[in-house]
């Protein structure tokens, strides 16, 4: 392919891609993003081009390996257009019969759709799905309808149309309005507004600026980057090309995950694609505007999520914050100007472009604009990716959205934010995704991740898991953040072990405010955020681990014990059988005993226990009664 | 470089643009307490204890004074019950570290450290990165390092550079705040000095003098 040296050559290109496609055509989609891929999307995927042939349908069908659709739970995902049949957990043998059936016939696969857990009901399409229904996928819709690796998909869906309207319609600072009047805030977790922030650089004094690209996410559950970039990477590309034309750079760089191998991968053919085509290096479209981007892997430092920290990385120094200001807006990579964004915000721009900062800025609420990715995981029935308005309710997310929580449990708590952010419990469900309200009610948007827990989580534990986290990914550099943490997850360890000493909570709120008051950057700065939230939200849980070496959820394993009720017991000896310490003392026709000094507290005698007797008790902060003496063990 | 001017606990100061926080109260006389600063090394913000109030822009931060650069109208406090109270903290978690720290005790008294409040980890190094800096920035060396991060972190000597430099050198000794440091090079000194003849030894490189076993 010769480079594309104007807009007229660009939209005829654009025309010919469309012209050769012909949209009522059937085409096959088939999710290839990393969470279907570790399902298997690579067998049916080799499945799929064999039956392709053997059924003999090449020419009748096209089918297409895409990015992540997002209901990751529900993989490998097959959906077929123009209809948007969705076809669930689909297994290579499944190929078969989808083609034969749906492509030869035109009939569907029942046993392959989805069945609401909660209706029995089954949807045949992609949008009917409730998982679907409620979402407003802005930025991740493209991503099932585009092979990340080829421009013609996307140009197939307005690729490159807003670089061609930046480059020869608007001035730079008519880009940087534009986006200040979208409104857009980051999306990194800071929520700082894009189009300042643009605005700074932009009026840096400086001849030589850069700007880069964040994809070091490093929250414990979060994927919302990694599946942008795995499954549009030229939407990023084309943001991040309007963002470096706007504040007057030339070159770009893409901080990315040495562990997001995919996404890796799919970004490098995006690069070599767009520089082939023109769309990336000396005078693109002829236009005189030259623009480079260089690909730097990071080595999996959470810190290096933080800007300065990042720019640090990438010079070749420890991942380790500097003081701001200086912002890097005015000395950042190469003490340059230097603007960095998140890679969802990145992938906004393009729309904002086409669409308009009007068109954006009339959808979420008043002080968070557009929508937002969320990574729905925990103790939720749909896990996945989650694209919504700003505005919309953590309830409609977790209920409506992911389908409530698994089992008969009750839903306990929703942690936001990530690892500095908060845990939020039932009443303040209706808390709207929206910058301001979240860090109001305690927690904070973040960058996306969504975490529910249900009643069996511990939410002292779950504030010491986050704090052991930021123990190892702190960089260690200052003393309230080094030590802050330190201390702080030394007392919730203890008081998940039946510890902690009375005074313990003050100690907790004292180190909480000097790590939160005097620590260099934002890692510091928020990481008593889990200790706070659930100090202020669930406190009781606090004091019965104090004060009654209590575990209220029945998690914490140094504070429970398992009893089997004497009462209850039958002797069926299914504990027996199932305990992997040899704890259990039984036999036939005897009342059984759990030894406590052998329990290795795994639950498995409880579990194991028919429903019928319900005899295995776990008891927290109170003692175990007496076993039972041998001799009068024999039942009846 | 144009003048600004703000005040400081009540006391009004011109100071040029660039000027840290630090460097303003100084000029005035007021005292503010740190432990990593130092006249030849830039600013490095890793103790917090110069932790100071500024109010600009109808916004209130606590910044690190070291660091933070003068603006315009900015309001200082450098003593608030806040401020005095983050202090004492931060010097509690030093003082679990280096308990019989000449500075960190003397500065405790002042804001009513308990240097008992912590369980004791007597690692005796406190990371101001003094040392780290010196080195590196005055004597353009590199000879020690901070290794690992978050709760791990910790400094050493790196034996290659250190026996060829550190012998006839040693000025970052008197900069230590702890006795951290002079342990660190004895340790590394041990490491990289052979075996004497006469002492038994494995055999197979080891420096011990009572063997390996």
């Amino acid at each position: 392919m010769s480079r594309i040296k104007s807009t007229a050559e660009l939209e005829a290109l654009r025309k010919e891609i469309l012209a050769q496609r012909d949209p009522d055509k059937p085409c096959i989609t088939l999710c290839s993003g990393s969470a279907c891929n570790a399902t298997g999307s690579g067998k049916v995927a080799a499945a799929l081009e064999l039956e392709i042939e053997k059924q003999g349908v090449t020419t009748e069908v096209v089918s297409r390996r895409t990015g992540c659709h997002g209901f990751c739970e529900q993989g490998p995902i097959v959906v077929i257009y123009p209809q948007g049949i969705c076809y669930l957990k689909v297994q290579p043998e499944d190929i078969a019969e989808i083609i034969s059936e749906t492509i030869k016939k035109k009939k569907i696969v029942e046993r392959l759709l989805y069945v609401d857990p909660n209706t029995g009901e089954t949807a045949t399409l992609e949008e009917d799905i409730p998982f679907y229904k409620y979402q407003k996928r802005l930025v991740l819709g493209s991503n099932r309808k585009i092979d990340p690796k080829s421009l013609e998909d996307y140009l197939a869906v307005e690729g490159y149309q807003a670089i061609a309207k930046v480059l020869f319609e608007m001035t730079p600072e008519q880009v940087v309005g534009e986006v200040k009047d979208s409104k857009l805030r980051g999306r990194g977790g800071a929520g700082f507004p894009s189009g300042l922030k643009w605005d700074f650089a932009r009026k840096a004094p400086g001849d030589q600026k850069y700007v880069v690209v964040n994809c070091d996410e490093g929250d414990p559950g979060a994927y919302m980057d990694r599946s942008v970039m795995e499954g549009n990477p030229f939407a990023v590309l084309e943001g991040l090309m309007i963002g470096a034309y706007a504040i007057g750079a030339n070159e770009g760089y893409i901080y990315v995950r040495q562990e997001y191998p995919l996404a890796v991968a799919n970004l490098t053919v995006a690069i070599e694609k767009a520089e082939e085509y023109g769309l990336l290096g000396k005078n693109i479209l002829g236009s005189g505007f030259d623009f480079t981007i260089k690909v730097h892997r990071g080595a999996g430092a959470f810190i290096c999520g933080e800007e300065t920290s990042l720019l640090n990385s990438l010079e070749g120094k420890a991942g380790e914050p500097n003081a701001r200001p200086p912002f890097p807006a005015i000395r950042g990579l190469w003490s340059k100007p230097t603007n960095i964004n998140n890679v969802e915000t990145w992938a906004n721009i393009p729309m904002i472009i086409n669409k308009g900062a009007a068109f954006f800025s009339a959808i979420g609420t008043e002080s968070s604009k557009g929508t937002k990715i969320f990574s729905l995981v925990g103790k939720v029935n749909n896990t996945g990716l989650v694209e919504v308005p700003m505005g919309a309710s953590l309830r409609d997310i977790i209920f409506k959205i992911g389908g409530g929580v698994p089992g008969d449990k009750k839903f306990k708590a929703v942690q936001t934010g990530g690892p500095s952010g908060g845990c939020l419990p039932d009443n303040l469900l209706d808390t709207k995704v929206d910058f301001d309200e979240l860090s109001q009610a305690g927690a904070m948007m973040g960058s996306g991740g969504m975490i529910v827990m249900d009643e069996d989580t511990c939410l002292v534990d779950i504030a010491r898991y986050f704090l052991a986290f930021l123990s190892d990914e702190s960089c260690g550099k200052c003393t309230p953040c080094r030590e802050g943490i330190r201390q702080m997850l030394k007392i919730l360890t203890n008081m998940t072990k039946g510890l902690a000493k009375e005074g313990d909570i003050d100690l907790l709120f004292e180190l909480a405010e000097a790590t939160k008051g005097s620590s260099m950057c934002a890692l510091g700065k928020t990481a008593p955020n889990p200790v706070l939230s659930t100090l202020k939200h669930f406190r009781e849980e606090y004091e019965a681990h104090i004060n009654e070496k209590r575990c209220p959820s029945l998690s914490c394993k140094e504070l429970i014990a398992f009893h089997i009720e004497p009462e209850k017991c039958k002797g069926c000896g299914a504990c027996f059988r199932k305990c992997p310490a040899e704890a259990i003392e039984g036999g036939k026709k005897r009342i059984h005993v759990v030894v406590q000094e052998k329990c290795t507290k795994c639950g498995g005698c409880h579990e194991a226990c028919p429903a019928a007797f319900d005899a295995v008790n776990i008891l927290s902060g109170v003692p175990v009664p007496e076993a039972t003496p041998e001799e009068a063990r024999a039942i009846g | 470089m144009s003048e600004i001017s703000l005040q400081i606990d009540g006391k009004e100061v011109v100071a040029s643009e660039g000027t840290t926080i630090l460097e303003a109260a100084r000029s005035l006389g007021i005292e503010i307490p740190t432990v990593c600063d130092h006249a030849q090394l830039s600013p490095y913000g890793a103790c917090r204890i110069c932790t100071v109030e500024a109010v600009s822009n109808g916004r209130t931060n606590l910044v690190a004074s070291c660091q933070y650069p003068v603006e315009k109208d900015m309001v200082v406090r450098t003593k608030t019950e806040q401020i005095d109270k983050i202090r004492k903290v931060l010097l509690e978690q030093m003082l679990s570290h280096a308990p019989d720290s000449e500075q960190l005790v003397a500065l405790g008294q002042i804001y009513g450290a308990d240097r008992d409040r912590f369980e004791k980890e007597a690692s005796f190094c406190i990371l101001c990165g003094l040392c780290v800096r010196y080195c590196a920035e005055v004597k353009k060396k590199d000879a020690i390092s901070f290794f690992d991060r978050g709760a791990k972190r910790e400094i050493a000597f790196l034996p290659e550079i250190a026996m060829r430099e550190c012998w006839d050198c040693k000025e970052c000794f008197p900069l230590c705040p702890t006795s951290a440091l002079q342990a660190a090079y004895v340790l590394t000194e041990a490491l990289m000095t052979p075996a004497e003849a006469d002492a038994p030894s494995c055999g197979g490189g080891c420096s011990s003098r009572e063997g390996c076993g």
